[in-house]
Order: structure tokens, then C-alpha cells, then sequence
């Protein structure tokens, strides 16, 4: 009898497909249950907001920045001011540095929030997703009493923030965080430690160190390989530098690291240190500062380019402005994180079974806003 | 059966044949009311439950707390378009829901209702039991191969092996039951169960604490039982997340109202035969308490294991299915037949 | 390494006439001669000095019609060493052919099929040079500063994008 040989078969993960995050489609090649390439097919969301960016004024592009990235708006809006900042060479008061750092770090811990939830629904535990949405309730809430919007802000301007926060804001924070903290050990019990959690999910679509750094993958997907780096420690921006917190960095007692089980254990540890980082920065939140005094009335920088990055909860957000000395940017181009790490899903998914590659995916939190555009 | 034959005679009913036919079909319109109305309250208790496991409440609304939900759902099914796809196997795709409640609907001729109140009390009961809820694998692999779509082959594929694989514990387990009480029939094993350890009855009479190893028997057989229903952490062949809906994803309206209502009568299946196998049937847990009949604590017991395989739904996530296979293989069936021969030296020395 | 640094390691291996230094208020970067890249993209990842094991981001500019050229902007970083470095290749609008570097940076392949589906830059020796984000039988390059939107695709009617007026 000669060798069998079994036919590869086509499938595709459609762009509805309940677990693509997204309008996303993959073409899977799989021989049985094996899958033996991934092509992720991308720019079903493409909203052409470079082009847009062009015909904008530099305040103007900040809406449509939030919307690339649509679980984590403050963070977008975050790093297009700074870049802006940097081109005008602007200071912006402590107060709005403080505020920026407090919101960036709430919503840090609302997109990890979905980012796990997510998660947990992809591998089938699905009461987990319910509780994060809850705690997820209570950081819409906090957003909506200071800017009226629960998931696109446009609060983060040039030079200052749009409003300032409210009466009770500050309190309202103290008891999310000591509600929240708690929290983490229900997730803990429920998925951390699950075994049928860690079976579906340690050594599955390991990420060695040196193919992540060359795919350009950063943010928790890459510190769950074992690489120590975070934006705000390593090339602080903002007030980062005056924060005592540590960077979360995979582990391998659970499985290897570079694993699934390692990015999501990464993002449950970035919670509790974002939730570190907005306690000290409410303990020492100037009072007094008006959060408009910097913005500036007209916005024109001078003829360069510039690319700045900042850390997005998915990874590295890069804007690379072009400007012409005009009020409108010549080129905005948005470097997404979530776009380089869909990038590696051929090498990781490669081996492993239909329903991991679904795990793998839902491991490397991606946002269809941010790679499309 | 009988009675209804006897109540058929007295009515006037001269001929056997008539006394017969018509009770068959009473009993048969009987079950299919029991298994609807059954699938109306599980169906609101998984909402309601799922829901205040989730910290939110399902079901408000339509009726008191949502009591009339499942009501409206079902109009809304029956309403529905029926849309076979136009590269289906037509014959194949009408025939699955059937053969797939078949499987499961033959069953409950033999599922008790309380003391007596069974359709046919066979002497091979439990054997009975086993061998035609295998059925249900005919009627996966049709919907799944008819359905002229990937995912819905591997949906049915994946089911096929995975139902096929764990009858070995579910039966195994079983067969520690029957070795304790040396019978197959139901009627009779409920009975054995009267009077067990020190004579006193009640609660130390059911099967599952008479000796350690019908203890684990009881576990395993929850554990197959909950993968022969196909519920999480077994569901990989209806598995939400990556299959969108499995084997079953090209049928629409009354004919998926038809999978979904097999699998609710599924679970019951378990819940009862774990009742009467392992937890005394209808006897009370109180010794010679004999003031609440025999129904209610039949339907009690098997309440609480439905409840059981719900709260496992919404907590644990799945299992992948080569985890799946090792768990039948490596784990469950040789703990199985480690139980058999435990049971069967008990029964030799000491019982 | 600052930047004079790296010019000057970088003229050590490849000839002067390939580089050009320059200044810009918040950046400075190098230009370099598109036909000699691969070789210097690869000599930037390997070489133990240097070692910018990361492209951080790619993006190409269309300078219009009327200064006629177009560039792509690379911007590494070393994990290593941790130092940057922008560097930009300058051509013309028209045929404007770049060696391509994704066999050096794997990301780069999804990069430059960005920048060819956007500006219409061809990177030889990719290995699947199609477009990323729009559909494959789309017209046009839409960020070149003269796109014009077609008028129907498949039936469907595509809308025009207005430019704003210019605030004075």
C-alpha cells in the first residue's frame, strides 16, 4: 500500500463569525482538524481615516482617532496629542498630566477587562465575560460623569482635556478601585486556576522572543514572551517616570511562556498595576489648574516629520505626522499595534487544532478598528 | 400500560387489540406533553439560572419575571421560515431533527413518572436505555453531512465520536448499579433500594452510598452522562464560539426547535436514570416517611441533577476535543472498570 | 548611538554616495539610494553594533504632483541597544520601484503591501505583492495626492471625497 494521503481542505472563518474580534477573515488550509496555514484576510473596516486625516485640522483628527481603536479611545487620543504636543513643543499643566495618566489607566482596565472576557467566551467559560463587563459598567460610568460619552471620547485635546472632572469624580474612583481590586481573585478562581481553562490554554501557540521582536508584536503579547519592555517605563512619556509600579512579564510555572495562558495572565497583572498607578495618581492630583489654559487657538507646527509612540493597551501606538506648516497635517499615518500582532497568527497557528486557533486569536486581543483604519 | 389498558376495558373498550392501540397512543401523546412542557421549565430555569449566575436576570418581561418566555419563543419558531439550503441533500436534512428525537423519544417508554407509573416495565430496562439512545449519532452525522457546509461536518464528526466514545462509561457505570441490585429492570432496582445499610432505609438505602465504589460510579456516570447530552464542558459539537451552531447550523425555525428540544429531553434522560440508579427513585431520603408521594421526590432528584449539569454549564469553559477523547479513554473508562471489579469483590466479601 | 554614529558606521561598510544626512526640527534621519537597500537593511539587522532587530513603522508619503516624488520612511529601533534611527527612501512618483525588506523584518510584508495598496509603490522580491486593504480589483491608489475615486465599483456607486477649504 502506497503512503494515504489525506486532501487539505479550505476553510474560511468568515468575516460573522462569532469569535473573529471583528470583521475579520481568515482562510484556514487545515488537513482534518490540524490547521496547517493561516491568511488573515483584513479591510473590511477600512475607514480611509489617513485620507480623512488630510483634509482635517489637527483637533479636528482626534474624533477619528478614537475611533480606530475603539475599546481603548483615551489611550488613541493620548498619544495623537502628545505627538502634537511634541511638534508645537507645548507643556501641558500637572493637573491635565495627572487627569491624562488617571483616564489612560482606566481604560487600560477597561480594554483588558473585554480583552479577557472575550477570552474567557472564545474557550467557553462564558460568566466570566459577564463579570468583567460589570466592573467594565462601572469605568463607562466614571467616563460618562466627566465627558458624556461611555466609548468614544474625544476628551484628550491638544495642550489639555475637554472637561474638566466633576464633583465626586475622585471619590467615585476611590470606590471603583477598592471594589475592584477584590475582584481579580474571582477572575482568578474562575479561569486563572481553571484547569480546563489551563489545558485549552498553556503551551498553546507559543511566541518565541526573537519572532515576536521581528513581527513587530509588542504591548502584553510581547512581555508574555518573556520580554521585559513597557513603553512607559523604558521611554517614559508623560509623568510615567514618577509611579512606582512594576512591568508585568510572562511566567513559566503555568505552561511556557509565550503561551496563551501567559498573555492573558499578562493583562490580569496590568490590571492590578494600572489600578497601583491611578491610586497614586489620585493621592497626588493637583487641585487647582484649569485643563484648557494650554490649548492652543490655532494649530500650526512647523514643516517636519515626526514619529511618536506611546503605549496603547494592545502594544506600541505609533503616529508618524508629516506637516507642511500648514493647519491641516499633510500625512497622519496611524502605526497599530493590533495590526502587528495579527501579523504572527501564521507562525503561532500553525500546528495546532481548529478550535486553538480560535484561542490564539482571542490571545493576541485584537481590534479590527485600529488594523483596518 | 397496563393500568391504561384496564381503564380502556372498563370504559367499554371490548378488544384487546383497540384497548391496546389506544392506550399506546395516549401514552405516546402523554410523553410528547411531558417532554414539551418539561423543555418550557428548563428552558426559563437555564435563562433564569444562567442569568443570576452572570449577576444580571434574564428573562423579565413577557409574563410575571418572564415566566411566558419560552412560550413566545416557541411561536416565534413555529413561525419562522423554513429554509433548507439549495445544496443540501433534501431527504438527508428533513430526516436528521426525526431521527435524532427518535433516539431520545424511544427512550422514555421505559422512564418512570413514579411508583408504577411506567409505560413498559421491561426486564431489560436499563440495557434498553443504553442501546437506543445511540441513535441519537445517526441523526447528528445527517444534519452535519446534509447540511452541505465545513463546519457543520465538523460539528457532526466531532459529535459522532464524541457520543459514541463515552456510552463505555456511562454504560459501565450503570453496570455497577445493576451489579448491586442483580436486576436491569427499573421498577425493580428502585425497589432493592428500600432498605439498605443497618436496614433503616430512607437516604442510607440509595445505591450511591452503599459502598465506595458505587460512589465513584455515580460521579463518572454524571461526568459521561453530561457529554452523552452534548452540554458544556462537552459541547464541542455545538460549540458556539467556533462553530457558530455546529452540526445544526443550517436549520432554521421548527426543525432546530426539534434539536433543541432532543437535547433538553436529553438531559432529563440522565438526570432520571441517575436518580433511579444511584440516588432511590422515588423513595424519600427520610426513613418511612411516606406523606409526599413518591413523584415529587422522583422529579426532585432529577431537578437537582439538571440544575447540577446547568450550573457546570456556565461555569466551566470547553474542552477540545483530543482533551475531550483522553478524558473518555485514559481517564474515565479505566476508573470505570476499576469500580466493576471494586464492586464486584464488595458484593463477594462483605455485601 | 547617535545618529552621526550610525552614518558614520553605516558609510564605513557601504559607499558614501548611497547616504545623504539630514535635519529636520524634530527628526533626523538618512536617506538612502533605494537600489542598495536590501544589502543595508540587512547589514542594519545584523550587524552587532547596529542591531535594529525592530521596524517600528512604515509609512509612505506622496509629496504631490508638483515636487514629484514620493518617499517611504522606515523607523527602527535596536531592543539592544536601544537606540533609533529614521531612514527614508526618496523616488519618483511614477514606477517607483524599492527592494523589498520583508525577509529581513517579517512585518514588513504587510507594510508594504500597505504602502503599494495605498500609494502604488512596488517592492520587488515580495513574496505576494497584493493589495492589503482595499478589495484585490479596486482602481487607484487612494493616498496619492491626485486620486481620484472611481465612479462605481461592482454596481455600487463610490461617494467623492470633498478637501476642505484651507483655513488662511
Amino acid at each position: 500500500m502506497g503512503d494515504l494521503r489525506t486532501e487539505e481542505m479550505t476553510i474560511n472563518m468568515g468575516p460573522q463569525h462569532p469569535s473573529t474580534h471583528g470583521v475579520l477573515r481568515l482562510k484556514l488550509r487545515t488537513d482534518g482538524e490540524v490547521v496547517t496555514s493561516v491568511q488573515p484576510v483584513i479591510g473590511y473596516l477600512h475607514r480611509c481615516f489617513e485620507k480623512h486625516a488630510e483634509n482635517l485640522e489637527y483637533p479636528g483628527v482626534i474624533p477619528f482617532v478614537d475611533r480606530c481603536d475603539y475599546l481603548a479611545s483615551m489611550n488613541n487620543d493620548h498619544g495623537y496629542s502628545m505627538a502634537i504636543e511634541k511638534l508645537l513643543g507645548i507643556e501641558v499643566p500637572e493637573r491635565v498630566e495627572y487627569l491624562r495618566v488617571i483616564f489612560a489607566e482606566l481604560q487600560r482596565i477597561a480594554s483588558h477587562l473585554v480583552a479577557f472576557g472575550t477570552f474567557g467566551l472564545d474557550v467557553g467559560a462564558f460568566t466570566p465575560f459577564l463579570y468583567a463587563f460589570r466592573e467594565r459598567e462601572m469605568i463607562l460610568d466614571l467616563f460618562e460623569m466627566t465627558c458624556g460619552a461611555r466609548l468614544l471620547y474625544n476628551y484628550i485635546w491638544v495642550g489639555g482635556l475637554s472637561h474638566d472632572i466633576p464633583e465626586g469624580f475622585v471619590e467615585k474612583t476611590y470606590e471603583f478601585l477598592d471594589h475592584f481590586e477584590p475582584q481579580i481573585k474571582e477572575y482568578n478562581d474562575l479561569l486563572t486556576n481553571n484547569k480546563i481553562f489551563i489545558e485549552r490554554t498553556a503551551d498553546v501557540g507559543v511566541l518565541p522572543q526573537n519572532v515576536a521582536i521581528n513581527y513587530g508584536v509588542t504591548g502584553p503579547q510581547l512581555r508574555a514572551s518573556g520580554v521585559d519592555w513597557d513603553l512607559r517605563r523604558d521611554e517614559p512619556y508623560s509623568i510615567y517616570d514618577r509611579f512606582d509600579w512594576n512591568v508585568a512579564v510572562g511566567v513559566d510555572d503555568v505552561g511556557v511562556l509565550g503561551d496563551c495562558w501567559n498573555r492573558y495572565y499578562v493583562k490580569i497583572l496590568e490590571m492590578q498595576e494600572s489600578a497601583e498607578i491611578i491610586r497614586q495618581a489620585l493621592d497626588h492630583l493637583p487641585v487647582e489648574g484649569d485643563v484648557q489654559e494650554a490649548v492652543p487657538r490655532k494649530i500650526r507646527p512647523p514643516k517636519g516629520s515626526l514619529y511618536f509612540r506611546s503605549e496603547n493597551p494592545r502594544g506600541e501606538l505609533g503616529f508618524y505626522i508629516v506637516s507642511d506648516g500648514k493647519t491641516q497635517p499633510f500625512r497622519v499615518k496611524m502605526r497599530s499595534p493590533a495590526l502587528h500582532n495579527l501579523g504572527v497568527i501564521d507562525e503561532i497557528a500553525s500546528g495546532w487544532l481548529v478550535a486553538d486557533v480560535v484561542a490564539i486569536l482571542g490571545s493576541l486581543d485584537i481590534v479590527l478598528g485600529e488594523i483596518d483604519r | 400500560m397496563q393500568g391504561l389498558i384496564e381503564f380502556f376495558h372498563g370504559i367499554g373498550v371490548a378488544s384487546d387489540f383497540w384497548a391496546a392501540a389506544l392506550s399506546i397512543l395516549l401514552y405516546t401523546l402523554f410523553v410528547f406533553g411531558f417532554i414539551a412542557i418539561f423543555v418550557l421549565i428548563a428552558v426559563y430555569l437555564e435563562r433564569k439560572v444562567s442569568g443570576h449566575m452572570q449577576d444580571r436576570l434574564g428573562p423579565m418581561r413577557v409574563g410575571y419575571h418572564g415566566i411566558l418566555q419560552t412560550l413566545a419563543d416557541t411561536l416565534k419558531l413555529l413561525l419562522k421560515e423554513d429554509i433548507i439550503p439549495a445544496a443540501a441533500d433534501r431527504l438527508l436534512f428533513i430526516l436528521a431533527p426525526f431521527v435524532l428525537f427518535l433516539g431520545t423519544f424511544m427512550v422514555y417508554v421505559v422512564l418512570p413518572f413514579g411508583p408504577g407509573a411506567i409505560g413498559a416495565d421491561l426486564n431489560i430496562g436499563l440495557f434498553y436505555i443504553v442501546a437506543v439512545s445511540s441513535l441519537v449519532v445517526i441523526g447528528i452525522i445527517m444534519a452535519g453531512y446534509s447540511s452541505n457546509n465545513k463546519w457543520s461536518l465538523y460539528g457532526g464528526m466531532r459529535a459522532a465520536a464524541q457520543i459514541v466514545s463515552y456510552e463505555i462509561p456511562v454504560g459501565l457505570s450503570l453496570l455497577v448499579g445493576v451489579m448491586m441490585t442483580s436486576t436491569l429492570s427499573i421498577v425493580q432496582m428502585v425497589q432493592m433500594q428500600e432498605t439498605g445499610i443497618g436496614g433503616v432505609g430512607g437516604i442510607l438505602g440509595w445505591n450511591f452510598i452503599q459502598n465506595p465504589f458505587a460512589f465513584i460510579a455515580f460521579f463518572i456516570y454524571l461526568v459521561a452522562g453530561t457529554a452523552e447530552a452534548n452540554r458544556t464542558p462537552f459541547d464541542l459539537p455545538e460549540a458556539e464560539s467556533e462553530l457558530v451552531a455546529g452540526a445544526f447550523t443550517e436549520y432554521s425555525g421548527m426543525r432546530w426547535a426539534f434539536f433543541f428540544l432532543a437535547e433538553y429531553a436529553n438531559m432529563w434522560i440522565v438526570a432520571i436514570v441517575a436518580s433511579i440508579v444511584f440516588l432511590g427513585g422515588w423513595h424519600s431520603p427520610f426513613p418511612g416517611e411516606t406523606f409526599i408521594p413518591g413523584t415529587i421526590w422522583l422529579f426532585a432528584k432529577a431537578f437537582g441533577i439538571v440544575f447540577v449539569q446547568m450550573w457546570a454549564r456556565w461555569t466551566f469553559p470547553r474542552l477540545r476535543v483530543d482533551q475531550l477523547m483522553v478524558t473518555c479513554w485514559k481517564y474515565l473508562t479505566p476508573i470505570a472498570f476499576f469500580n466493576i471489579i471494586g464492586v464486584g469483590l464488595w458484593l463477594v466479601t462483605i455485601g | 548611538m547617535t545618529r552621526e554614529e550610525i552614518y558614520t558606521r553605516l558609510t564605513e561598510q557601504f559607499h558614501e554616495s548611497l547616504f545623504e544626512k539630514s535635519d529636520e526640527p524634530f527628526n533626523e534621519f538618512i536617506t538612502v539610494q533605494a537600489d542598495a537597500w536590501f544589502d543595508i537593511a540587512k547589514y542594519l539587522k545584523n550587524d552587532p553594533e547596529l542591531y535594529f532587530d525592530s521596524l517600528m513603522c512604515m509609512s509612505g508619503v506622496d509629496f504631490g504632483p508638483k515636487d514629484d516624488t514620493m518617499e517611504v520612511a522606515y523607523d527602527f529601533h535596536s531592543m539592544r541597544h536601544l537606540h533609533k534611527i529614521t531612514t527614508k527612501i526618496t523616488g519618483p512618483r511614477e514606477d517607483f520601484h524599492i527592494p523589498s525588506v520583508e525577509s529581513v523584518w517579517r512585518i514588513a510584508d504587510w507594510h508594504e503591501r500597505e504602502i503599494y495598496d495605498l500609494f502604488g509603490i512596488i517592492f520587488d522580491g515580495h513574496r505576494n505583492l497584493k493589495r492589503l486593504l482595499l478589495p484585490d480589483d479596486w482602481e487607484g491608489h487612494p493616498l496619492r495626492k491626485d486620486y481620484e475615486v472611481q465612479e462605481y465599483y461592482h454596481g455600487i456607486r463610490v461617494p467623492k471625497i470633498k478637501p476642505k477649504k484651507l483655513t488662511p
